[in-house]
């Protein structure tokens, strides 16, 4: 024993590490997994039902409809967000990258909005749209523009949308950093080889900046779908735990919170946690199947200079 | 050395923890009960309550802790199944307590508090486990559920409580044509609605009648009489703020206390908050009146909830002579005064104008779903917020709204599944 303890001290080294991890991480994961097989009265443990809460989640009345709309709403969110970043992202990041010093500037005004708690950047937005004294409608009337002026965390057909542009403001400076810095790390020289080959902007683009700017893009896809995948804050804030309104702004977070806890606001529902574990599982399971083949892919496509 | 390093720690280990029971017992059998609430807003006023209670009984240390309201459900709960939880506990009504008492971490207080025997049945009824039928708090609050109105802007555009609904109406429409807002409701927090539906429709479904058909199964949320209170409902639309979908519950309370809007379809416990928002608003009520001046009108009323005791408290002795405090007129003259809230104490009269009005208009009846619908998921305050809300933002019509209404509510509630 000892003389093992000898042969690797650095064990001791990880243990803090090891400790805090499993009591933060690892073990809720693991109970959330345990409670999701039993039944549950109000916070009691009853008995074990196997497959039981994952079955209500996924097919019965009144779970499975929440659970698919929020599934849904995720995805769409997700992927307005890739869109977004990967286009209006990209093209920002390509024009800080051009050496002047006008951009070092930009770069900080465009990553301030991410150092802003999401909870602050709920209660600014909801300030600021405000369909009758915000920010954003007062400005329009200004200008003359009063009839676009509209409840837009009001509207079943806007909420959604509009919240998915609120965390996008947040957050586009993050993606826009990391897309920055795989952007220096592409090797000047390939570029002037192109250009004596005779190739034109586009091209340079094309076939060289993108291709090896894959593994960045890949590793920020798959940040932003874990992100985005979880998202509960800003939904929580400007639209209450049942994502007003009318489910149109309800998230699996939103939904795995409800069902565990009930409606605070108003005691209007109690909580299951047995159902709301099912649910996490089942998050944690679509999360980390993603995550898993977004990295096999980015490990493909990682490139030695 | 190492003796000496040994020694003191042994010192620390040993002398801490006795000093410790040295102290406590020094200051002659003080006994410490913590006492959690959500009503964060509150927590002057209950240092006056605790300290007239001390007058009595100095010797019983009362710490109040509040906690924001809408994460109180979760500490607690938390806590209680952590076997950490308060020794005094503010409760939930109906089924928001239930779920705590079944599960076993409540005292039951029946035998506990001869004051109870004074309560209304219906106000006992907030703080009543279904499942055995026994009584885990003491009430503090009861709200009524009505219309609130600015009596300086009624005097102002020379109005008058309406008699019938077609005067509801036109005094709504001489409000909008003056430039104010009729009725401070919006729709943007689903919650909201469920207060607007508890002052609008009991007039039109009829009150207990109809509620005991519900409850009892004769009737279902599908009948003529829902339909009825629905339409009525609706036609208030034209006379909610501009943009009323995206307005929330903080904008409600600014627009009626900032003397924008004149009317609001809301519960009693704003009275007090509007008062603090804005100490020269002078607020009356009235109830939604019918078809004709001999059409029964009717108000809502609900517990809002109660004070109870942890089962696992030590000093279950203590702590019911606080309780028994709570249950006291002194204590419920004092609540209604420094709150401005309805004492649920019987006997007890507000001093305040408004709340002698509220009490003086209401012709209460159950607020149907947090009464009877909130003891199963999906519950009826939950389907009947989310279903409104898309039912007033025009994404729906009255007959979904009630087929949706019903279903849920059938999937758990034993007398609509025969």
């Amino acid at each position: 024993m000892k003389k093992w303890i000898q042969k690797h001290p650095y064990l001791f080294f990880l243990l803090p590490g090891v400790i805090l991890y499993g009591l933060f991480m690892i073990y809720p994961l693991v109970s959330a997994l345990g409670y999701s097989f039993f039944s549950w009265d109000g916070f009691i443990r009853k008995e074990f039902i196997g497959f039981e809460n994952f079955r209500k989640v996924l097919r019965e009345y009144p779970y499975k409809e929440k659970f698919w709309k929020a599934l849904g709403h995720n995805a769409k969110f997700f992927l307005t967000t890739f869109i977004l970043q990967t286009t209006i992202g990209l093209y920002i990041a390509i024009q800080l990258n051009k050496e002047k010093p006008v951009m070092e500037f930009f770069q900080a005004v465009y990553f301030l909005t991410y150092t802003l708690s999401m909870v602050v950047v709920g209660f600014l937005w909801l300030l600021l749209l405000n369909p009758n004294w915000g920010a954003v409608s007062q400005f329009l009337s200004l200008i003359g523009l009063e009839k676009w002026v509209a409840p837009w965390l009001g509207q079943e057909s806007t909420a959604l949308n509009t919240i998915i542009l609120i965390n996008f403001w947040r957050w586009f400076g993050y993606p826009v950093l990391v897309f920055k810095a795989g952007l220096q790390s592409i090797p000047q020289e390939l570029n002037e080889a192109a250009i004596v080959d005779g190739a034109n902007k586009w091209h340079l683009f094309r076939y060289i900046t993108l291709p090896l700017l894959k593994p960045t893009i890949i590793m920020v896809t798959i940040l932003t779908f874990i992100w985005d995948f979880n998202a509960f804050e800003l939904v929580f804030v400007m639209q209450g735990s049942s994502g007003n309104p009318h489910y149109s702004t309800d998230l699996l977070a939103t939904f795995f919170y409800r069902t565990a806890f009930g409606d605070p606001t108003t005691g209007a529902a109690g909580g299951n946690i047995g159902v709301a574990s099912a649910i996490a599982v089942v998050m944690l399971i679509i999360i980390g199947f993603a995550s898993y083949f977004g990295i096999r892919i980015m490990q493909k496509s990682e490139i030695e200079y | 050395m190492k003796k000496f390093i040994l020694f003191l720690t042994f010192l620390v280990l040993v002398l801490v923890p006795v000093t410790n029971v040295i102290a406590a017992v020094g200051e002659k059998g003080v006994i410490e009960l913590d006492f959690w609430s959500w009503r964060t807003e509150d927590i002057k006023a209950y240092q006056k309550f605790i300290s007239e209670f001390n007058k009595e009984y100095p010797n019983i240390h009362i710490n109040f802790t509040a906690y924001r309201n809408t994460e109180y459900n979760t500490i607690l709960a938390t806590a209680l199944q952590g076997g950490m939880g308060p020794d005094i506990i503010q409760l939930r009504a109906y089924g928001g307590m239930e779920p705590l008492a079944n599960a076993g971490f409540l005292l039951p207080l029946d035998d506990k508090i001869p004051e109870l025997e004074n309560f209304p049945e219906y106000v006992l009824e907030g703080a009543t486990s279904r499942r055995d039928g026994k009584i885990y708090g003491v009430p503090f609050a009861v709200q009524h559920v009505l219309v609130l109105y600015n009596k300086r802007l009624f005097n102002e555009l020379h109005l008058e409580t309406p008699k019938t609904w077609e005067e509801f109406l036109n005094t709504a429409e001489k409000i909008k044509n003056a430039g104010y807002i009729p009725f401070a409701n919006g729709t943007k927090d689903a919650w909201t609605l469920e207060t607007l539906f508890g002052g609008v429709a009991p007039t039109f479904y009829g009150g207990d009648e109809f509620y005991e058909a519900v409850v009892s199964g004769e009737k279902t949320f599908e009948s003529e009489e829902m339909k009825r209170a629905l339409e009525k409902i609706l036609e208030l639309r034209p006379y909610l703020p501009r943009n009323y979908t995206g307005v929330g519950y903080t904008d409600m309370q600014i627009m009626f206390a900032q003397e924008m809007a004149v009317m609001w379809v809301a519960g009693s416990y704003e009275i007090g908050t509007i008062k603090q928002m804005n100490p020269a608003v002078e607020i009356g009520a009235f109830i939604v009146p019918g078809e004709t001046e001999d059409t029964p009108a009717y108000s809502s009323i609900y517990v809002d909830g109660s004070y109870g005791i942890n089962a696992d408290c030590k000093y279950i002795e203590e702590a019911t002579k606080f309780i028994r405090f709570t249950a006291s007129q002194k204590f419920g003259q004092m609540f209604t005064d420094e709150l401005a809230q309805i004492s649920a104490v019987p006997g007890v009269e507000p001093t305040d104008k408004a709340l002698r009005e509220v009490v003086n208009v209401a012709n209460p009846t159950p607020f149907m779903m947090l009464t009877a619908f909130r003891y199963g998921e999906p519950s009826g305050s939950t389907l009947l917020q989310n279903e409104l809300q898309a039912l007033m933002a025009g994404t729906q019509n009255i007959e979904t709204t009630l087929r949706k209404i019903q279903q849920g509510i059938a999937t758990w509630y034993e007398p609509f599944k025969k």
